[in-house]
C-alpha cells in the first residue's frame, strides 16, 4: 500500500512544522524521513498516522489513492511504534500484543484462541518466544522495542510507522536492531516509514531516503543518490562530513588527468568530502594546496587527519591506514592536497 | 507523587550508612531530635490522648451512651451520607478534570487549573456564604427555589419546596466545593509524568476513546485515584466551616458530627462531645493507615512495573 501525502501543512501557534510538504512513499519500500530535531520529520509521521492534523484548508493524505485526511487513526489501519515504546506498564507482553485486538467490536473480534494464536505467532516473529508472561519493565530496551512492533502489527495494518525507533538504544543494540529491521522488512514486505536523525541509520537500512530540513523536504533518493549527488548544501552537510573550501583552491583534478585551480572562478565555497581528498608529501613542482598537518588520528579502519591551510582554515582528511604508512606523516609537516571530487552550489556563487 | 518519592527517599537514607556530612556533635543531634518530639507530642500526641481520655472519663458505658441519642445518630447519617454523594461526584469531576488537564491542549487551561485549586485558596466560611448568596432566601436563586412564588415555574417543581439552604442540599454542595481540588490535585502530577504516549498507541491500535480510558489510562492511575479518594473522604467527613454556614444546625436534620460536637460541647455534654469526635479522630487514623498502606502498595507496584 503506497503513501501519497500533498501539499501537508502543520503550524503549532506560530511556529510552523510543515510547510506544503508532498510526499510520496512506494508500496513495499523502506523509507527514512531524516533531518535533523525540529526539521518536521516526525510531524509529518504523526500527520501520516492522523496522530496530528494538518492545518485546515491544507493537503490530502492518501493511502494507496484512498483519501484517509478525514479518517480517524483508529481506522486508517496503521501500526505506529513510539520512540519510547509507550508499552502499557500494566500489561504483560501477551495482554500488550493482543490489545488491538481485544478492543475490536464482538463482531469482529477473534476468538480467544485465535488472538493467542496470532500473539504467538507475532512472539515468534520477533523473537521473543518464551516472554510472553514478562511485564515490560523486566525486559531490555530492543525487546520493548520488538514487543512494541509485534503490538503494532497484530493489527494486521496496512503501513507501518516507526517514529525514531532506535532512538533510546545504546550503540550495539541500535546496529543489530535496524539490521534486524532490515530484514525483518524483506520478510513482511510492508509500506514501512521511520524518522532518524542518524544519517547513518537512514543509510544504511532505507530503500529510499527523504531528507527534511526547516519543514521541507530537501531531497529524494536512494541513499546512493543522496549522499553521492546531494541536492543542497544542507544535504550534503548533514550527510556525513564535508569540508567547506574557500576558493580559491589548487589541486583540482581536471579530466585529462592533470591538476589546477577550480576552474570556475566565480564559485566561492566547494564541498568536498575527507574521502575525496588526497595527500601528498610537499614537493616543490608539483600542483596541489599546501597544507600543514595538525592531528592524526590512526584508531579505526581508516585514519583521519586535520590539516590547516593558511591560519585557520581547517581540513579533513581520510586516508587509508595503508597510505597513511607510506606517507610516514608528522605533526606540522607540510603536505599537498588534492581535490578527487568537489561540488559547488549557485547559492554559494559571489553576486 | 511527591509524598511517595520522600517516603521512598527516605528509607534509602534508613538503609545507607550515615554519611559525614551527618556527623553533628551528639549534643546537636539530640537536642534537635528532642524538640521534634516534644513538639510531636504537644501538638499531636497530646489532643488525641485528651479526646479519648474525656470521652472515657466516665466509663465505657457512659461512652457507648452518647451514641444512642437520636440526634447524634443523625449527625453521623447525615455525614455519611454527605460524604456518599461528595466522594464519587468529586471522583467523577476530579478524573474528567484531571484527563481533561493533562492529555488535552487547549486555551484556558491554565485558568482551569487555578479554578481548582479555587477551594484552596478560599476560606471554608466564605465558600458556605457564597452558596447562602446565590441559592438563600435573598440570593440570587433563592426566589426561584421557594415554592408558590412562582407559577410559570410548573406544578411539578412548585410542589418538590426545594430547599437548599438550611437543608442537606446545602450542606452536600458546599462539601463537594471544599473537597473538589482533592482527586484532581493528586491526578494532575502522576498524569503528566506518564504523558500521552499510551493513550496515543491505544488509540492507534484501535480503541476508542472511552476503552483507552477504561484499559490504559485508569490502570494507570488507579493508586493515585485511591488515594485521592481517601484525603477527599477525610476532608467530607471532617468539614466544619462551609457546613457551619449553610446547615442552619437544625438538630436531628442538618447537623454533621463535626456540627454536632459543637453543639454538645456548647451545652457542657462533655463525655458526649468527645464521644462523637473520637469517631472523627478514628476515621482519620483509619485515613492515614490506608494512606500508608495505598503509599506502600503505590511504591511496590512502582518497582515492579516502572
Amino acid at each position: 500500500m503506497s503513501i501519497t501525502a500533498t501539499q501537508i501543512t502543520k503550524t503549532f501557534g506560530t511556529y510552523t512544522a510543515l510547510a506544503g510538504v508532498d510526499l510520496h512513499v512506494p508500496s513495499g519500500k523502506l523509507v527514512a524521513l531524516l533531518g535533523p530535531s525540529g526539521s518536521g520529520k516526525t510531524t509529518l509521521l504523526r500527520v501520516i498516522a492522523g496522530l496530528e492534523t494538518a492545518d485546515s484548508g491544507s493537503g490530502r493524505i492518501q493511502f494507496h489513492a484512498e483519501d484517509v485526511t478525514d479518517v480517524p487513526t483508529g481506522k486508517r489501519g496503521v501500526g505506529f511504534v513510539f520512540q519510547h515504546y509507550a508499552l502499557f506498564r500494566h500489561m504483560t507482553v501477551f495482554d500488550n500484543i493482543a490489545f488491538g485486538l481485544n478492543v475490536l467490536k464482538r463482531k469482529e473480534r477473534p476468538s480467544k484462541d485465535q488472538i493467542a494464536d496470532r500473539v504467538h505467532k507475532l512472539l515468534k516473529l520477533v523473537q521473543l518466544d518464551n516472554l510472553g508472561k514478562r511485564y515490560p519493565t523486566q525486559l531490555s530496551g530492543g525487546q520493548r522495542q520488538r514487543v512494541a512492533l509485534a503490538r503494532a502489527l497484530a493489527v494486521d495494518p496496512k503501513v507501518l510507522l516507526l517514529d525514531e525507533p532506535f532512538g533510546a538504544l545504546d550503540a550495539k543494540v541500535r546496529k543489530e536492531l535496524r539490521r534486524w529491521l532490515r530484514q525483518f522488512h524483506d520478510e513482511i514486505n510492508l509500506t514501512t516509514v521511520f524518522v532518524t536523525h542518524d544519517q547513518e541509520e537512514a543509510l544504511e537500512i532505507a530503500d529510499e531516503v527523504v531528507v527534511m530540513n526547516q519543514a521541507k523536504i530537501e531531497q529524494v533518493g536512494t541513499p546512493q543518490e543522496v549522499y553521492d549527488h546531494p541536492a543542497t548544501p544542507f544535504v550534503y552537510q548533514f550527510l556525513g562530513n564535508v569540508n567547506k573550501l574557500q576558493l580559491p583552491w589548487r589541486g583540482f583534478s581536471n579530466a585529462d588527468g592533470s591538476h589546477g585551480p577550480f576552474t570556475d572562478s566565480s564559485a566561492k565555497v566547494a564541498y568536498v568530502r575527507p574521502h575525496e581528498l588526497e595527500v601528498l608529501r610537499y614537493r616543490v613542482g608539483v600542483d596541489g594546496e599546501v597544507a600543514s598537518i595538525r592531528t592524526i588520528h590512526a584508531a579505526g579502519s581508516v585514519a583521519r587527519l586535520t590539516c590547516v591551510r593558511g591560519s585557520s582554515e581547517f581540513v579533513d582528511v581520510e586516508i587509508s591506514r595503508q597510505r597513511l604508512d607510506e606517507l610516514a606523516l608528522a605533526i606540522d609537516d607540510p603536505v599537498l592536497l588534492r581535490v578527487r571530487r568537489s561540488r559547488t552550489f549557485a547559492e554559494d556563487y559571489a553576486i | 507523587m511527591a509524598t511517595t518519592v520522600t517516603h521512598l527517599k527516605a528509607q534509602l537514607g534508613a538503609a545507607a550508612p550515615a554519611s559525614r556530612a551527618t556527623q553533628d556533635a551528639p549534643w546537636v543531634r539530640w537536642s534537635l531530635i528532642g524538640v521534634a518530639l516534644v513538639f510531636l507530642g504537644f501538638f499531636l500526641v497530646l489532643p488525641l490522648a485528651a479526646v479519648f481520655t474525656e470521652a472515657l472519663r466516665k466509663g465505657i458505658a457512659l461512652y457507648f451512651q452518647s451514641f444512642t441519642d437520636a440526634d447524634t445518630l443523625a449527625a453521623v447519617r447525615l455525614t455519611f451520607l454527605t460524604a456518599a454523594i461528595a466522594v464519587p461526584a468529586n471522583v467523577v469531576f476530579g478524573v474528567a478534570a484531571a484527563w481533561c488537564i493533562t492529555k488535552f491542549n487547549f486555551k484556558g487551561k491554565s485558568l482551569l487549573i487555578t479554578l481548582i485549586d479555587l477551594p484552596f485558596a478560599v476560606s471554608p466560611v466564605i465558600s458556605g456564604l457564597i452558596y447562602v448568596l446565590v441559592f438563600g432566601l435573598q440570593g440570587w436563586l433563592g426566589p426561584y427555589l421557594d415554592a408558590g412564588t412562582h407559577p410559570w415555574l410548573g406544578d411539578w417543581l412548585n410542589q418538590q419546596d426545594i430547599k437548599v439552604i438550611f437543608a442537606v442540599p446545602g450542606i452536600v454542595l458546599a462539601t463537594i466545593f471544599v473537597t473538589f481540588p482533592f482527586v484532581a490535585r493528586e491526578l494532575i502530577p502522576l498524569m503528566q509524568a506518564q504523558g500521552t504516549d499510551e493513550e496515543y498507541a491505544a488509540i492507534t491500535l484501535g480503541a476508542s476513546g472511552w476503552q483507552t480510558f477504561r484499559r490504559v489510562t485508569l490502570p494507570n492511575i488507579k493508586w493515585g485515584l485511591f488515594y485521592g479518594v481517601i484525603l477527599c473522604n477525610a476532608r467530607a467527613m471532617g468539614e466544619f466551616g462551609a457546613v457551619s454556614v449553610v446547615s442552619g444546625h437544625i438538630r436531628g436534620e442538618t447537623n454533621t458530627m463535626p456540627l454536632q460536637v459543637e453543639i454538645l460541647y456548647n451545652e457542657y455534654n462533655f463525655v458526649a462531645a468527645f464521644a462523637v469526635s473520637s469517631l472523627l479522630a478514628m476515621l482519620a487514623m483509619v485515613t492515614l493507615v490506608l494512606k500508608s498502606l495505598i503509599e506502600w502498595r503505590y511504591a511496590q507496584s512502582r518497582a515492579t512495573h516502572d
